[in-house]
C-alpha cells in the first residue's frame, strides 16, 4: 500500500508507534494482556456477559451506577499506585552515577500519569461513586433526577479511562506533569502524541463529570422527600450538593483552556505560545481556576463522611450542624479566590501575592471549625472504635498536619522557597491522601454494607489500616525534610548521596500502603467468602442515624416502598426514638426508569472519536461524531424509557424483608 | 418521566410553575430583541461606523450582555420566583463566580505583564 493511503487510513500511528523497545512496557503489556485474557475467558466461561450487560452496564440504577464508579476508581487505584512504586524506587536508586532503571523519556510519562490517573480516574471516581450511591437513599429519593444521564456520566468517565491507560501500549503519555503547562506541551516541544492523549483523555472524562454534576445538584435540590428542608438534609447531602455546584461552575473552565490548547496543537493557533502574542501564564492563571476548586471538589464529599461516620459512631447527634452547613457554603466560595498560590512565583507584584496568600490562609478557618465540630461530636460520646471510625481519627491527626503545612505555603516569602518542591509534593499528598483516599476508605467500609448486605472483614481492615497510615507517614515525611533542603519534584537522578536515605524510607514507606492496598483487596476477598458471618440482614447494623439505614441492605430497586416522611435532621434516629413501625401493607406498584444501552454506546463512540483525533485518523474522528450524533437523535425515539414494578413485586420484596427482620429479633 | 416518579413529591415540591413559560408573544419578542442585539453589533464591525476598534469591541460586549440578559428572561424564563428562588440564587452565585474567574484573571494577567515583560520595561528605562 502507498504511504500516502497508509496515512489515511491510520493517520500518524505505526507500527513504531508501539513501545516495543521499551522492555518495562512489553512486560507489562503481557501481564495486563494474560490477566485480561483470563478475565474475559472467565466471564464467557461463567456466562456472565449477558447479566454484566443487562443487569450493570445498561442499569440507570443510581447504587449500580456508584458501585461501578467504586470499582473504576479501585482499578485504576492500581494502577496508578504501579506508577507511584517505580517513581519511588527510581529515585531510590539513582545515585552516585546510578541513571536508575527508568529513561527520562519513561520516568517523565510515568510521572505525569500518576498525578492524572490519581485525580481524575482515582479520586473523582470514588467521590462520584458515593455521592451517586448514598445522595439518593439520604433524602429519600428512588434515584436521581436523569437516570439515563447517571449512565452516561459514568461511561464517559470510563472513556477517559480508557484512552489514558491505552496511552500506556499504544504510543505514548504526556511527558509534561499532570497539568501539562505549556509552552512545553505545545506541538513545538510535544509533538508526540502524548499531550493529545492527555487532551482528550480529560476531555472525554470531563463531559461525565460535569453532567453528573448537574444531575446530582438537581437531585439534592428537586428530589428530597416531604419534610427534608435544606436544613435537615444530612451533612454528607450538603457537602455532596455544594461540590457539585463547584464541578458545575469549574469543569467548564478546564474544558475550555483544553479546548484552546488543542487548538493551539491542531490549527496552529496561538493562545499559549512564546510568539505572536500569546501567553504561556494565561493557560496557568485558567488552569487553576479549574485546579484549585477541583481539590475541593474531591475533599468536600470527604468532609461530608467523616461527620456522618462521627456522629454515627460517637452515637451522638453531629456537634454544631449548622455551623457545619456553614463551613462548607464558606469553604466553596472562598475556593474561588485563593487560586494564585499555586503560581505566586511566576512574577505578580506584592499586592497580587499578598491579597491570594491572605484568602488562603482564611480558607483554614471554616476548614478548622469543622475540626472542632466532629471533636466535639466525639467529646462525651461512646465511640466505637470500628474500620470507618479509625480512618476518621487517622485523617483528623494526618489532616490538621497537612492543613498547617498548606498555610505555611500560603506565605508568599516562605512559598519562594518552597515552590516546586518536595515540601510541596509532601504537603498536597498530606491532605489529599489524609483528606481524600481515608475519607473515601472511611465511606467504603461505613456503607459497605449497605451496598453488599455484609459487612467488611475488620481483620483484613485493620491491617490495611496499619500499612496505609504508617506507609503514608514513612513515605511522605522523609519528602518535607527533603523539600526543606531544596530538592524539586519530578527528578530522575541525585547527585548528592547524603539525600539518598530519605528516598530509601519514603520507598519503604511506599511498599508499606502497596501492602496495605494488597490487604484492602485480601479483605474485599475475605469478607466475599465470609459473606454468612458477617451478613446484615437489619439493614441498620451500625445503629446510625440518617434516612439510607432505613431501607434493606441492600436496598431494593426502587430503594423506598413509601416515600419516607421526615421531622428531625437524623431522620432515621427519630424515626427509631418514636417507635417507627415498617408499612407492612398497601403496597402500589412503583414508577421505574429503564435500562438502556444508550449510555455506554455513545461513550463508546467519544472514545473513539478521541482516538481518532489523537492519532490523526480523521476519518475515524468524523465517522465516531456521526454516529453519536445519530445515536442521540435515535434515544429520543425510544419511547419505552420507563415500567412500573408490579405490586405483587414490591410485596414480595418487602414481606422476604419482613421475614429477615424477624428471623433477626 | 421525573415528575411521574416522584408524583408523591408534587405537593411538596413545585415542580416549575406553568406561569413560568412564555407564551407565543413573548417568544416572538425574545427573538426579535435578540435578532437586533445581533444585528447591531454585525453592522457595527462590517461599516466600521465607530471611530476605534476598541469602543466597538466594548460595544459588542454590552451588547452581548444585554443578549444575555434577553435569554435568561424570555426564553430560560427565569424570575426572581421561579423553582423557589433557585434560579435566581444559581444566577447570583453564577455572576460572582464568572465575576471573580474574569476580573482576578485580568488583575492577575496585567500583574504579569507589568512584572514579566522585559523589553517593555527596557524601553521603558530609555
Amino acid at each position: 500500500m502507498s504511504p500516502d493511503l497508509l496515512k489515511l487510513i491510520f493517520g500518524r500511528l505505526t507500527i513504531e508507534s508501539l513501545p516495543l523497545h521499551e522492555p518495562i512496557v512489553v512486560g507489562t503489556f503481557a501481564v495486563v494482556a494474560t490477566g485480561g485474557l483470563v478475565m474475559l475467558a472467565g466471564l464467557t466461561y461463567f456466562r456472565l456477559w449477558g447479566y454484566l450487560w443487562s443487569e450493570w452496564f445498561t442499569s440507570v440504577d443510581h447504587k449500580r451506577i456508584g458501585i461501578m464508579y467504586m470499582i473504576l476508581g479501585i482499578v485504576m487505584l492500581l494502577r496508578g499506585f504501579a506508577d507511584a512504586l517505580m517513581m519511588r524506587l527510581q529515585q531510590a536508586l539513582a545515585f552516585g552515577g546510578s541513571e536508575g532503571y527508568l529513561n527520562s523519556h519513561h520516568y517523565d510519562q510515568v510521572f505525569t500519569a500518576h498525578g492524572v490517573i490519581m485525580i481524575f480516574f482515582v479520586a473523582m471516581p470514588l467521590v462520584t461513586g458515593l455521592m451517586n450511591f448514598v445522595v439518593p437513599l439520604q433524602i429519600g429519593a428512588r434515584d436521581v433526577s436523569f437516570p439515563f444521564l447517571n449512565n452516561f456520566s459514568f461511561w464517559m468517565t470510563v472513556g477517559g479511562a480508557v484512552l489514558v491507560m491505552a496511552s500506556l501500549f499504544i504510543g505514548e503519555f504526556a511527558r509534561t506533569g499532570w497539568l501539562a503547562y505549556p509552552p512545553l506541551s505545545n506541538i513545538g516541544y510535544s509533538p508526540d502524541v502524548g499531550v493529545d492523549y492527555y487532551i482528550w483523555g480529560l476531555q472525554v472524562a470531563g463531559v461525565g463529570t460535569t453532567l453528573s454534576g448537574i444531575n446530582l445538584i438537581c437531585t439534592i435540590v428537586k428530589l428530597r422527600c416531604p419534610g427534608m428542608t435544606m436544613m435537615r438534609m444530612p451533612v454528607f447531602t450538603w457537602t455532596a450538593l455544594c461540590t457539585n455546584v463547584l464541578i458545575v461552575a469549574s469543569f467548564p473552565v478546564l474544558t475550555v483552556v483544553l479546548a484552546l490548547l488543542s487548538l493551539d496543537r491542531y490549527v496552529g493557533t496561538n493562545f499559549f505560545t512564546n510568539d505572536f502574542g500569546g501567553s504561556p501564564m494565561m493557560y496557568v492563571n485558567l488552569i487553576w481556576i479549574w485546579g484549585h476548586p477541583e481539590v475541593y471538589i474531591l475533599v468536600l464529599p470527604a468532609f461530608g463522611i467523616f461527620s456522618e461516620v462521627t456522629s454515627t459512631f460517637s452515637g451522638k447527634r453531629l456537634f454544631g450542624y449548622t455551623s457545619m452547613v456553614y463551613a462548607t457554603v464558606v469553604i466553596t466560595i472562598l475556593s474561588y479566590l485563593v487560586w494564585l498560590h499555586h503560581f505566586f512565583t511566576m512574577g505578580s507584584g506584592a499586592s497580587v501575592n499578598s491579597f491570594f496568600g491572605i484568602t488562603t490562609m482564611i480558607i483554614s478557618i471554616p476548614t478548622g471549625a469543622k475540626m472542632f465540630n466532629w471533636l466535639f461530636t466525639m467529646y462525651r460520646g461512646r465511640i466505637r472504635f470500628e474500620l470507618p471510625m479509625m480512618w476518621t481519627i487517622a485523617f483528623m491527626l494526618t489532616f490538621v498536619l497537612g492543613g498547617m503545612t498548606g498555610v505555611l505555603l500560603a506565605v508568599p516569602p516562605a512559598d519562594f522557597v518552597l515552590h516546586n518542591s518536595l515540601f510541596l509534593i509532601a504537603h498536597f499528598h498530606n491532605v489529599i491522601i489524609g483528606g481524600v483516599v481515608f475519607g473515601a476508605f472511611a465511606g467504603i467500609g461505613y456503607w459497605f454494607p449497605k451496598a453488599f448486605g455484609f459487612k467488611l472483614d475488620p481483620f483484613w481492615g485493620k491491617l490495611s489500616f496499619w500499612f496505609w497510615v504508617t506507609g503514608f507517614y514513612l513515605a511522605f515525611m522523609p519528602l518535607y525534610v527533603l523539600g526543606l533542603m531544596g530538592v524539586t519534584r519530578r527528578l530522575r537522578v541525585f547527585d548528592d548521596p547524603s539525600l539518598q536515605i530519605w528516598f530509601i524510607v519514603a520507598g519503604i514507606g511506599a511498599f508499606l500502603v502497596f501492602l496495605g492496598i494488597l490487604s484492602m483487596l485480601m479483605q474485599f476477598a475475605v469478607s466475599f467468602l465470609r459473606r454468612e458471618q458477617l451478613k446484615d440482614v437489619t439493614g441498620d447494623p451500625w445503629d446510625a442515624r440518617t434516612l439510607e439505614w432505613a431501607t434493606s441492605s441492600p436496598p431494593p430497586a426502587y430503594n423506598f416502598a413509601f416515600t419516607p416522611v421526615v421531622h428531625d435532621n437524623d431522620a432515621w434516629w427519630d424515626m427509631k426514638k418514636r417507635g417507627y413501625q415498617r408499612p407492612l401493607t398497601g403496597f402500589k406498584p412503583i414508577h421505574m426508569p429503564s435500562s438502556t444501552g444508550t449510555g455506554i454506546i455513545l461513550a463508546g463512540f467519544a472514545t473513539a472519536m478521541g482516538f481518532g483525533l489523537i492519532w490523526y485518523i480523521w476519518w475515524l474522528a468524523a465517522a465516531s461524531f456521526i454516529a453519536m450524533l445519530a445515536v442521540g437523535i435515535g434515544h429520543t425515539f425510544n419511547y419505552h424509557r420507563d415500567f412500573d414494578i408490579p405490586a405483587d413485586d414490591v410485596i414480595r420484596a418487602e414481606d422476604a424483608r419482613t421475614k429477615l427482620l424477624a428471623g433477626a429479633k | 418521566m421525573n415528575t411521574d416518579t416522584h408524583a408523591a413529591h408534587a405537593d411538596d415540591h413545585h415542580h416549575g410553575d406553568s406561569r413560568a413559560h412564555g407564551s407565543f408573544s413573548t417568544y416572538m419578542l425574545g427573538f426579535v430583541l435578540s435578532v437586533v442585539l445581533t444585528a447591531i453589533p454585525f453592522w457595527l464591525v462590517m461599516s466600521g461606523a465607530l471611530p476605534s476598534k476598541q469602543i466597538t469591541a466594548l460595544v459588542i460586549m454590552a451588547f452581548a450582555v444585554v443578549q444575555i440578559v434577553v435569554h435568561m428572561i424570555y426564553f430560560l424564563h427565569m424570575n426572581t420566583t421561579s423553582e423557589n428562588g433557585w434560579s435566581m440564587m444559581a444566577l447570583i452565585f453564577t455572576i460572582v463566580m464568572v465575576v471573580i474567574a474574569l476580573s482576578g484573571s485580568l488583575w492577575v494577567m496585567n500583574h504579569l505583564n507589568s512584572n514579566m515583560m522585559p523589553i517593555h520595561q527596557m524601553t521603558g528605562m530609555k
